[in-house]
């Protein structure tokens, strides 16, 4: 029990989750409609897309890969659920949503072909497939744009409706991470995501299909942002050709914010969605406490410098307390038995030398 | 790829076919004034383009740009308005620069964070200084004869002010980067940082100095967009970065450092800005260009791989077949 406890308190949630905490608090205080019925929905819808986003980019993080065309992603399968239930009569909300993942699942399928079969570099791969996705979808809509009278009222109404309180998107976002987190945390195939970010050629050299992972998580991160596009179409009741443009960098600084390790490894989905929430929370409570809003983007930013600072601090303390521990342990076995010191001296020193590499 | 075709090579055979085919296609496109505005359009892009080629290859990079450029920008209409002073506000903004480049440099090279995540992270810090500086309003009272210097050309030729700028620094970059010590430090390094050190290059001096360089020329650039568009905005050079990075990536910078050439970087940001031109002038929407841009991208990282695996697969076949008919 006690060591679970410290165990959650030692984790990357716990911190961001008390962030979070106090940001709401200090918020409440000074101007109570900001947990409002109508300010916790609205919240909750803003937080939607970006979460949904950052459960997917974990799965392509924690593999030491990087997803930049999520946005690009965002649009163009905002675009197509769009046209498919735009019309007279109007397609069902089902509809929207299965297109918009196939069109997301299909994006991260060409991600990750690129980046699996041809070991292209992650970042080099998705940059082109960003720029080619959103030109794509420019030329798709060629400067038109879909408005909320020619969509069904299933999907706009989607976007500003709910259940128990809790707005319809963020049901879906919380599904998704629902779904991804046991996945990460439980599955064999989750757990070789961890194992490949560590150290990638350790991983295929112990049976580890790295291609098919790798595909996998790239499909998850574009079925998440296709998913996105359609929570997109129903929050703002439409599209045009500008639609997620930028998005990518803050949905990699949410995560990152959330405890992902950006050199793969580590990160939970639950991390994730706490650095999309409190990136998003702050930026909605600043407008509450009459802070110019364009503040956001610079304490966003400061937030994020700090996550990475603390988690540099943390890795270099712990390093430092195993070199001592290892040291000490040696120190130990040598003065236990002096007769044959290279095999005993030799196994914890090694020790040492593994954790630093890993660490590093 | 063979050693005759290197990338680079490639990247300039295109660009020379890609400007003989518009000639002849379209003479509006090698007339001067579409010359000039072509200069115009990459002006910024070319000059971030120079240090973050070395960036890049250390194995490094900086998201953060844009957002330097636009505070250095903002910067340079506040000094403007508070100072009166053109000179003052141009070092101001440059001075900017070098103060964000240096903040990206502490952050990478003394507490070992990674640039990735450290200049996402300042790309959201500079972007919303540039609102807290300015709010939601622009400076648009610059000097005329300093906004001139923006959008009009050198008399007597159809080439714009920056012009002479961009060669400048192309060949100052191109110097240093490929003759002298501090570029062969930087491909060694890109190589193997651990053998770099042990060969006694001092990687974390040279890495902030290429930061604090990265700033300053962002910064630099940041003062050609405010007078190209005789205004500062704290959204000017909105998602630059991504250009920047797509045009030092396509001019056969390897993502992993250690390999590139200057002339590489200056031929794609030319080729770029050319075929962006000529499908504009055929009509092509703006949006739709970005195909044109990811798609090289993406060529210019899987034409290799493809090329080399095609190699192996004929020389493997050839063996084979070799073997088999004795």
């Amino acid at each position: 029990m006690n060591g679970g406890l410290r165990r959650v308190l030692a984790g990357r949630e716990a911190p961001v989750a008390g962030a979070l905490l106090v940001v709401l608090a200090v918020t409440t205080a000074v101007n109570p409609r900001f947990l409002s019925d109508q300010g916790r929905f609205d919240l909750l819808v803003a937080i939607a897309i970006t979460g949904l986003m950052a459960v997917g980019q974990t799965f392509v993080l924690v593999m030491r890969h990087v997803d930049l065309s999520v946005g690009s992603v965002l649009g163009l399968s905002a675009f197509m659920a769009g046209s498919a239930v735009r019309g007279d009569t109007g397609g069902p909300l089902v509809l929207a949503l299965l297109v918009g993942v196939v069109v997301g699942v299909l994006a991260g399928l060409v991600n990750g072909a690129l980046v699996a079969f041809l070991r292209l570099p992650a970042l080099v791969v998705t940059l082109g497939t960003l720029y080619v996705f959103q030109g794509v979808q420019a030329l798709l809509t060629g400067g038109t744009r879909i408005n909320a009278d020619q969509l069904p009222s299933s999907v706009v109404g989607f976007g500003v409706t709910g259940f128990l309180g809790v707005p319809w998107l963020m049901w879906v976002c919380l599904l998704a991470a629902a779904l991804g987190g046991v996945f990460l945390r439980t599955r064999r195939s989750g757990r070789d995501l961890y194992a490949v970010g560590s150290n990638p050629p350790a991983a295929e050299l112990v049976g580890i299909p790295v291609a098919r992972r790798t595909l996998l998580a790239y499909m998850v991160s574009g079925a998440c942002a296709g998913g996105a596009g359609v929570l997109f179409l129903a929050r703002f009741g439409g599209v045009d050709s500008n639609a997620g443009i930028g998005y990518e960098l803050p949905v990699v600084a949410a995560c990152v914010v959330g405890g992902v390790n950006i050199f793969g490894g580590s990160g939970t989905v639950l991390g994730a969605l706490l650095g999309a929430m409190l990136l998003k929370t702050m930026g909605v409570s600043l407008s509450a406490l009459s802070v110019p809003e364009f503040w956001q983007q610079a304490i966003n930013g400061l937030l994020l410098l700090v996550a990475i600072t603390a988690d540099r601090v943390v890795l270099l303390r712990r390093e430092r307390a195993a070199r001592v521990e290892a040291a000490r342990h040696r120190r130990e076995q040598a003065d236990a038995e002096p007769a044959p010191p290279a095999a005993g001296a030799e196994s914890p020193g090694h020790e040492g030398a593994t954790t630093t590499e890993v660490v590093r | 790829m063979s050693r005759v075709l290197s990338w680079d090579r490639s990247v300039f055979v295109l660009l020379v076919v890609t400007v003989a085919v518009g000639a002849v296609v379209d003479p509006d496109f090698a007339g001067g004034s579409n010359l000039g505005f072509v200069l115009q359009d990459i002006g910024e892009i070319m000059l971030i383009a120079l240090p973050m080629t070395f960036l890049i290859m250390t194995g490094e990079i900086d998201l953060s740009v844009a957002s330097t450029a636009a505070l250095a920008g903002c910067v340079l209409g506040w000094a403007w308005q508070a100072s009166g002073s053109m000179a003052v506000a141009v070092l101001a903004a440059v001075g900017t620069g070098v103060v964000c480049g240096a903040v990206n440099g502490f952050l990478v090279t003394r507490l070992g964070l990674g640039s990735l995540a450290v200049t996402i992270g300042t790309l959201g810090l500079y972007r919303g200084l540039c609102y807290a500086l300015l709010g939601d309003t622009t400076v648009a009272d610059f000097p005329a004869g300093w906004t001139n210097l923006g959008f009009s050309s050198i008399p007597g030729t159809p080439l714009p002010y920056v012009t002479p700028l961009l060669v400048v620094l192309a060949i100052v970059f191109g110097v240093v980067l490929h003759l002298t010590r501090t570029g062969r430090w930087v491909f060694a390094v890109g190589q193997s940082v651990e053998a770099a050190r042990f060969a006694g290059i001092p990687v974390a001096r040279l890495k902030f100095r290429l930061f604090v360089v990265t700033g300053a020329v962002a910064g630099l650039a940041g003062v050609v967009y405010d007078l190209r568009f005789a205004s500062a905005r704290p959204d000017g050079a909105l998602g630059f970065e991504l250009a920047v990075i797509a045009s030092v990536l396509f001019g056969g910078v390897s993502i992993f450092g250690g390999v590139g050439t200057m002339w590489g970087v200056v031929s794609a940001v030319l080729f770029l800005g050319s075929v962006r031109s000529l499908l504009q002038l055929q009509g092509v929407p703006g949006n739709a260009l970005t195909i044109i841009t990811g798609g090289l991208l993406l060529a210019s990282v899987v034409i290799p791989v493809v090329a080399q695996r095609w190699s192996a697969f004929r020389e493997r076949r050839g063996r084979a077949l070799a073997a088999a008919a004795p």
